[in-house]
C-alpha cells in the first residue's frame, strides 16, 4: 500500500510507460533536469537519460512537431506543454498537423502520441496560465481528450494514452497535483470511454471533469449528510471518447442532469452533454439541464475573484438545491 | 562548354536527372490541362520551373529516406517514385488517387516511398521533419530526413523554431528553401530583413551559408548529395538556399500579373533548368535519340497514366467515415 500524490502518479506513470516500452521517450521545457515546473517529472532524467528525457527550448512548435514527425515513424513520444494556455502558440501544429494527418493520409499515417499538460484555475496564476481547455481539443476531429481527477486515474489513463494509437491530449489539473490517494497497485489501466462514478444517488445525475469531478463529489457528500438529497457523480475522465452510455443510463434513472464545468460558458463541454441528454434522454428528464461553468470572462487574479469565478462546492450544493426543490 | 574530362556526375545519373525533370514537368503541365478540361477541381500549386530542385533530391536520397514538402508537392511525391496515376488520381479525387481523394492536391502523401506528406500551413512540416530526424538518431538508425519549403515560409517562427532545434541536436536532416523569389503575389525583398532569406539566417543556427542555382540539376544533385551525405554520416543538418522561379502564378487562380514581363522572360526563355539540361546533356556527348526516346517514354507514361486516372471510379461516400482514428473509423461515443 502506497500513498501517492496525484503529481507523483505523474512521473510514476509515465516512467512506468517507458520501462515497458524503447519506443516511449518524453520530451518538453524543463522536464529533465528541473523535474518540470509543477515537478511532475522529478527522476525520469536520472532513469531513462537525457537520450529519452529531452528538455527542450521554448518552442512549442518544434517540440509538438518533433513529438509527431518521431510517431509518425512508430515511437510513442510524450510530450509535456508546461501550461495548456500555451497550447495556444502550437495550436497549428495540435489541431491541424496531428489531428488531421491521419485521415488526411488516408490511414497511411498513425500519430500515437500524448501531449500532457498543465490545466485549470486555482492557483491565482491569472487569465493566461489558469484555463480549462479541454473543450478546445474536444471539438476536432481525430484527437483523444483525457482528464484525470485523481492519482489512480492518472496512472490508468497514462498507461491506456500512451499505448494508445492515436493522438492524446491529457490535461492535468493543477489544483490536482497535491490530492493523495491510497493505492495497493500501481499498474493501473483504465480504458477510455468510461465515466467513473464517484457518489451514488438517485435524486440527481452531476456531470463533471477533473476538479470540477472532485468539487461535485464533495457537494455530493454535503448534500447528503444536510439536506437529504441524494446526488449521483459521474467523473467522465474521457470527453473524446465519450461515455455515452453511462450518462444515458444514469439520467434515465434520475431525471435530472447538470454538468459542472471549469471553462467559460460559451461552447464549454457541458453544452455538448446537455445537448446529448436532450436528444437522448428528453421522456425521462423532470426538467431542463443545468449548465454551472465559469462566467464568460477571462480568469481574474486576485484571490477572491478567482475563488468566486471557478465553481465551487458551495455553489454546486445550491444550485443542485434549487433544482430539486424547485427554489 | 563543359569539361568532360571531370566529370563527377555521370551519364547514368544524368539520365536520371533528365528523366526524373522530365516526368515531373510534363505531369504538371498534364495536371494544368486537366485543370482546363474542369477534371481537377480545388486548389493547385504547380512546380513549373522548379523541377532540378525536387528531381535532384530525388535521384540523391535512397529508399527508406523520408521527405516533407508543401502544397507546392506534385513533383517532390513523383520525385519519390509515386505512381503517376496515384498523383494525378489524387488531384482527379479520384479511388486510384494516393490517399484515396481524402488528402487532394496539397497533402499528397506516400509513406512506402518515404513521402511522409505534404502540408499546407507555413512552417509546420519543418518541425514535424525534425521528428523523423530525431527517431532515425533515437533508434541508431541511417535515414536521412529532407524538407522542402519555400522562401516566404523563412518569415515564420516556426523556420526557426526547427533550425535551432535541428542544431542542437544534431539531426539528420536536410532543409531545403527554393527561393523562387515571390512568397503569395509579394516579392519575397519587400518584406524580409535579409537578402537572402535562408542562408543569411543560416549563421544564426551556426549553419552553413549554402546558396545554389536551383535551376542547374547538376549543381543541385552535388549540393543534395553533399548534404544528404553529411546528415547520413551523422555530421548534422544543413540548410540549404535554391535560387529558382516558378513559371506560373502561385496557384490556379493566379495569372502572376505583379512579376515585370522582363523577369519572367529572363526565367523562361535563358534559366529554364529542362532546356538547359538538355544542351547540356548533348554538350556531355550524350545521343540525341537518348535523350528524345527518354522524352517520348515518359509522355507515353504521363498519357497512361492520365487515362487510368480519368478511368478510375470515383471514391464511395463511406470514405468519409474512414480513418479518423486508427481503428479505422470515426466515432466519438460509445
Ligand atoms: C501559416 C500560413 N500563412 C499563410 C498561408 C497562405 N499561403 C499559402 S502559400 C503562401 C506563400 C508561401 O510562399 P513560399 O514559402 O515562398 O512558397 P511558394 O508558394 O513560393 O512555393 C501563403 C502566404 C498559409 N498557407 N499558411
Ligand atoms: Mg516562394
Amino acid at each position: 500500500m502506497a500513498q501517492l500524490t496525484y503529481r507523483e502518479s505523474v512521473s510514476l506513470a509515465i516512467a512506468q510507460a517507458m520501462r515497458k516500452d524503447p519506443k516511449v521517450f518524453f520530451i518538453g521545457e524543463d522536464v529533465g533536469a528541473a523535474g518540470g515546473v509543477f515537478k511532475a517529472t522529478v527522476g525520469l532524467l536520472e532513469e531513462f537519460g537525457k537520450d529519452r528525457v529531452m528538455d527542450a527550448p521554448i518552442s512549442e512548435q518544434a517540440i509538438l512537431g518533433a513529438a509527431m514527425g518521431a510517431a509518425m515513424t512508430g515511437l510513442r513520444p510524450i510530450a509535456e506543454i508546461m501550461f495548456s494556455d500555451f497550447l495556444a502558440v502550437c495550436w497549428d501544429i495540435v489541431a491541424n498537423q496531428i489531428a488531421k494527418t491521419r485521415y488526411m493520409s488516408d490511414g497511411q499515417i498513425t500519430i500515437p502520441l500524448v501531449i500532457r499538460t498543465a490545466n485549470g484555475g486555482g492557483s491565482k496564476f491569472g487569465a493566461q496560465h489558469s484555463q480549462s481547455l479541454e473543450n478546445w481539443s474536444m471539438m476536432i476531429p481525430g484527437l483523444k481528450v483525457v482528464a484525470p481527477s485523481s492519482p489512480a486515474d492518472v496512472l490508468g489513463l497514462m498507461n491506456t494514452a500512451v499505448n494508445d494509437p492515436d493522438p492524446v491530449i491529457f490535461y492535468e489539473h493543477k489544483s490536482l497535483y497535491a490530492s493523495k490517494q491510497e493505492l495497493d497497485n500501481t499498474d493501473l489501466s483504465i480504458p477510455f470511454g468510461q465515466a467513473n462514478i464517484l457518489h451514488e444517488g438517485s435524486d440527481i445525475t452531476i456531470i463533471g471533469l477533473a476538479l470540477m469531478a472532485q468539487r461535485s463529489k464533495k457537494a455530493a457528500e454535503i448534500l447528503k449528510e444536510k439536506h437529504d438529497i441524494n446526488a449521483k457523480v459521474l467523473d467522465l475522465r474521457t470527453l473524446v471518447p465519450l461515455d455515452l452510455q453511462t450518462i444515458k443510463k444514469s439520467i434515465n434513472e434520475t431525471g435530472f442532469a447538470m454538468t459542472v464545468e471549469e471553462n467559460p460558458r460559451l461552447c464549454g463541454w457541458g453544452a455538448e452533454i446537455s445537448s446529448l441528454i436532450t436528444e437522448h434522454c428528453f421522456s425521462n428528464l423532470k426538467g431542463p439541464v443545468t449548465r454551472i461553468t465559469t462566467p464568460h470572462v477571462p480568469l481574474p487574479s486576485a484571490d477572491i475573484l478567482e475563488d468566486n469565478t471557478i465553481p465551487s462546492v458551495d455553489l454546486i450544493v445550491n444550485e443542485v438545491i434549487k433544482k430539486i426543490k424547485g427554489e | 562548354m563543359v569539361d568532360i574530362s571531370n566529370d563527377d556526375i555521370g551519364e547514368i545519373n544524368r539520365l536520371k536527372l533528365w528523366e526524373m525533370m522530365l516526368k515531373l514537368r510534363l505531369v504538371e503541365k498534364k495536371a494544368y490541362d486537366l485543370f482546363l478540361q474542369n477534371l481537377i477541381k480545388g486548389t493547385s500549386h504547380l512546380a513549373l520551373g522548379q523541377e532540378a530542385i525536387a528531381g535532384a533530391f530525388g535521384v540523391a536520397l535512397q529508399e527508406g529516406d523520408y521527405t516533407f514538402c508543401t502544397y507546392r508537392g506534385h513533383a517532390h511525391t513523383l520525385a519519390r517514385g509515386s505512381s503517376i496515376e496515384g498523383v494525378l488520381g489524387e488531384l482527379m479525387g479520384r479511388q486510384c488517387g494516393l490517399m484515396k481523394g481524402k488528402g487532394g492536391s496539397m497533402h499528397l502523401t506516400d509513406v512506402d516511398k518515404g513521402v511522409m506528406g505534404s502540408y499546407a500551413i507555413i512552417g509546420a512540416h519543418l518541425t514535424i521533419a525534425n521528428g523523423t530526424a530525431l527517431a532515425s538518431k533515437y533508434n541508431k538508425t541511417k535515414e536521412v530526413s529532407v524538407c522542402f519549403f519555400g522562401d516566404g515560409t523563412t518569415n515564420i517562427g516556426a523556420f526557426h523554431e526547427a533550425l535551432n532545434m535541428a542544431k542542437i541536436w544534431d539531426l539528420p536532416i536536410v532543409f531545403v528553401c527554393e527561393n523562387n523569389l515571390y512568397m503569395e503575389y509579394t516579392a519575397i525583398s519587400d518584406v524580409t530583413a535579409v537578402e537572402h532569406p535562408a542562408a543569411d539566417r543560416a549563421s544564426a543556427y551556426s549553419l552553413e551559408k549554402i546558396i545554389v542555382d536551383g535551376n542547374d540539376a547538376d549543381e543541385m544533385f552535388r549540393t543534395a548529395q553533399a548534404a544528404i551525405q553529411k546528415a547520413r554520416e551523422g555530421n548534422g543538418p544543413s540548410l540549404i538556399e535554391a535560387k529558382t522561379y516558378r513559371h506560373s502564378g502561385h496557384s490556379r487562380a493566379d495569372p502572376g500579373k505583379y512579376r515585370p514581363d522582363e523577369e519572367v522572360k529572363d526565367w523562361l526563355e535563358n534559366k529554364d533548368p529542362i532546356t538547359n539540361y538538355r544542351k547540356r546533356l548533348l554538350d556531355y556527348n550524350i545521343d540525341e535519340k537518348v535523350i528524345s526516346d527518354i522524352e517520348n517514354k515518359i509522355k507515353q507514361e504521363v498519357e497512361e497514366a492520365t487515362e487510368i486516372s480519368k478511368s478510375s471510379p470515383i471514391p464511395d461516400t463511406k470514405e468519409i467515415f474512414t480513418d479518423v482514428w486508427a481503428d479505422g473509423g470515426y466515432e466519438w461515443h460509445n
